[in-house]
């Protein structure tokens, strides 16, 4: 069966909070909001889940720091012994200073790359992916909000109005 | 406005006390001749103190190397007297510097965020300004303890010696800058800047609010722009004079910036305590959690910073193994093993763990918590800096030590709650107040 969902368009973000805030308070369902560019504190507002991202930052920089660690000992300790700065201790932790730029870098590396490509995985994103905003106006200067109706849709459309929405559309998915 | 509790202050006045007592032990137990010296040593180590020639700690001092055995040897002893009298000295003076360093860090920052006009922070204006009024008195003693130096009252700088300097061509190199006048013109000019700029700000900032219209606020606004010029200058060689000159052969590009980066984040964990202690009392009821995010934001930044530059210093020291360069980690290696890797572990590896998570940056007890690790951190830190070239191999943290720190934390805390009390805690007419009273992240 197919369901029915109300668009409604929002000009200005500060208004579109405010909305956001008064359908959540008379508990309609926000299914998603389509935004030009990231709205702070949106997604508290609209009651998301906090993001796990930073557990898997720092998962993912661990992962680096000891890949580095692993790395060096072998490179320059262990495979091909080198005599670092005029001290050939030719042990790790006598020459960790050295390695403290590429554990740091790495460490950096691990985590950046990791956690983009975690995010492009979670978001489903991928090169040439078809574009899923409803309206190609969430890319200019419009805020879309799309809920899902149940019951009384003349209701929600109502209070949609009421907090300023510059156009509202039922379409059904 | 903000009523001085009597714990508190009785408090203080307890800590004074006990910090006077301990510091005072520390002064009469100090040996007055090289027999009693030698005595101290030799009954502290059962086998004497053989061997070794304590190198590491002496390298920064001065070694002729033509001396006659029998010379040497004296100039050994007096050399140990000087080390153990200086103990007491220098307990004071780290004490001393530390919590005048916290104030002074705080003034920096109270300063970037006049210059740059940020809105978050105005509500926690008062309390910065109230940390700032230890400049005076902290100043002061800081000053008194130069002079006192430069009177020969003890050997913390062995370039205020004009015997050694007589027979060191180093020192005699550098006299035309290191030598005792000029250091304490230089001092005053210090201190002279900083305090002067406070002051100016806080008057400033109450007129502020008596006014009817910005003027004083855009004031306040190009003082503390042209401050921050003196400041990052004057800062700096008053790194190399009060610290970096107590090993006058050794030098570092960067030292003024790695005390900076010290001081600073000192003084921001000042800051978060303050304003926490406060509200946990009833007070800045405006000031939330987001405000303290901020702080333990900047806390963090900054014990990086910090961990930044003092590898930076210690990674090219250590890659290029200069003996001239190399001597002061070698001694802080191998006589102060402990401080040394400890005060790593609890300015960078602590708070670093600790405050990486956003949320607990709000939470008040964690950040207090942090802040006190921090702080311990930072004194051992200004510790390593002085102790190696003053106190050398008979160093340890004891009754003194902890003495200088009690006095000093006692008149710190009563002279900021007393600065307190003078203004409403909250800027009624700050152009960003209503900004910061939103601040929501």
């Amino acid at each position: 069966m197919a369901s029915k969902v109300i668009r409604a368009f929002y000009d200005d973000d500060d208004v579109l909070m405010h909305a956001v805030k008064k359908v959540k308070a008379a508990k309609h369902h926000i299914e998603e909001v389509y935004c030009p560019f990231p709205v702070h504190g949106l997604d508290k507002a609209m009651g998301l889940a906090p993001t796990r991202i930073a557990i898997t930052s720092f998962l993912y920089g661990l992962t680096g720091l000891t890949v580095s660690i692993v790395m060096m000992n072998f490179i320059m300790i262990k495979d091909w012994p080198q005599d670092i700065g005029g001290k050939p201790s030719f042990s790790y932790i006598a020459n960790m200073p050295a390695f403290v730029p590429v554990m740091f870098e790495m460490t950096v590396f691990f985590a950046a790359h990791l956690m983009v490509i975690t995010f492009y995985l979670r978001s489903r994103l991928w090169p040439f992916k078809k574009a899923e905003n409803p309206d190609l106006r969430s890319t200019d200067d419009h805020f879309i909000m799309e809920i899902e109706v149940h019951g009384d849709a003349a209701d929600l459309t109502a209070l949609l109005r009421e907090t300023g929405a510059v156009e509202i559309n039922t379409v059904e998915k | 406005m903000y009523t001085f509790s009597n714990k508190l202050k009785i408090g203080s006045l307890i800590l004074m006390a006990l910090g006077l007592l301990g510091m005072g032990i520390g002064f009469v137990s100090a040996p007055s001749t090289v027999d009693e010296a030698k005595a101290m040593v030799a009954a502290a180590h059962d086998d004497g103190h053989g061997g070794g020639h304590g190198e590491a700690a002496a390298a920064a001092s001065h070694e002729p190397a033509a001396h006659a055995d029998e010379a040497h040897e004296a100039d050994h002893d007096v050399h140990l007297l000087h080390q153990l009298q200086n103990r007491p000295w220098a307990a004071v003076y780290i004490a001393a510097f530390f919590f005048f360093m916290l104030s002074l860090g705080t003034l920096a920052f109270y300063a970037v965020q006049r210059a740059s006009q940020a809105g978050w922070s105005p509500l926690l204006f008062r309390v910065m300004e109230a940390i700032t009024a230890y400049l005076v008195p902290g100043g002061i003693i800081v000053f008194v303890i130069l002079v006192l130096s430069v009177l020969h009252m003890n050997h913390l700088f062995v370039w205020m010696d004009p015997e050694t300097v007589a027979h060191d061509e180093l020192l005699q190199g550098k006299a035309g800058y290191l030598n005792p006048v000029f250091f304490l013109v230089r001092a005053a000019i210090f201190l002279g800047g900083w305090i002067g700029y406070r002051e100016i700000s806080r008057r400033l900032s109450l007129a502020q609010d008596a006014s009817d219209d910005n003027s004083n606020f855009k004031k306040n606004f190009k003082w503390s722009a042209a401050f921050l010029v003196f400041y990052l200058i004057s800062e700096s060689m008053m790194s190399w004079d009060w610290i970096m000159s107590v090993d006058p052969h050794w030098f570092s590009t960067l030292f003024g910036w790695y005390v900076f980066a010290s001081m600073f984040v000192s003084g921001i964990t000042t800051i978060a305590m303050v304003t926490i202690y406060l509200k946990s009392k009833g007070y800045l009821p405006d000031v939330n959690n987001s405000h303290i995010h901020d702080l333990a934001k900047f806390m963090f930044g900054i014990s990086i910073f910090w961990t930044y530059l003092w590898f930076s210093q210690f990674m090219l020291i250590w890659y290029a193994d200069i003996p001239e360069e190399v001597t002061y980690f070698v001694t802080r290696i191998e006589g102060f093993k402990l401080p040394f890797f400890t005060l790593l572990v609890m300015n960078f590896i602590f708070p670093l763990l600790v405050l990486m998570n956003s949320d607990y940056k709000r939470v008040n007890w964690f950040v207090v918590m942090t802040g006190i690790v921090v702080l311990l951190g930072h004194y051992l830190d200004v510790y390593m800096m002085i102790t190696p070239a003053t106190v050398g191999d008979q160093w340890y943290i004891g009754i003194p030590e902890i003495g200088g720190i009690l006095f000093f934390a006692g008149a710190f805390l009563f002279w900021v709650f007393r600065a307190l009390t003078k203004a409403p805690l909250q800027p009624a007419r700050n152009p960003f107040i209503e900004e910061s009273r939103q601040f929501h992240y």
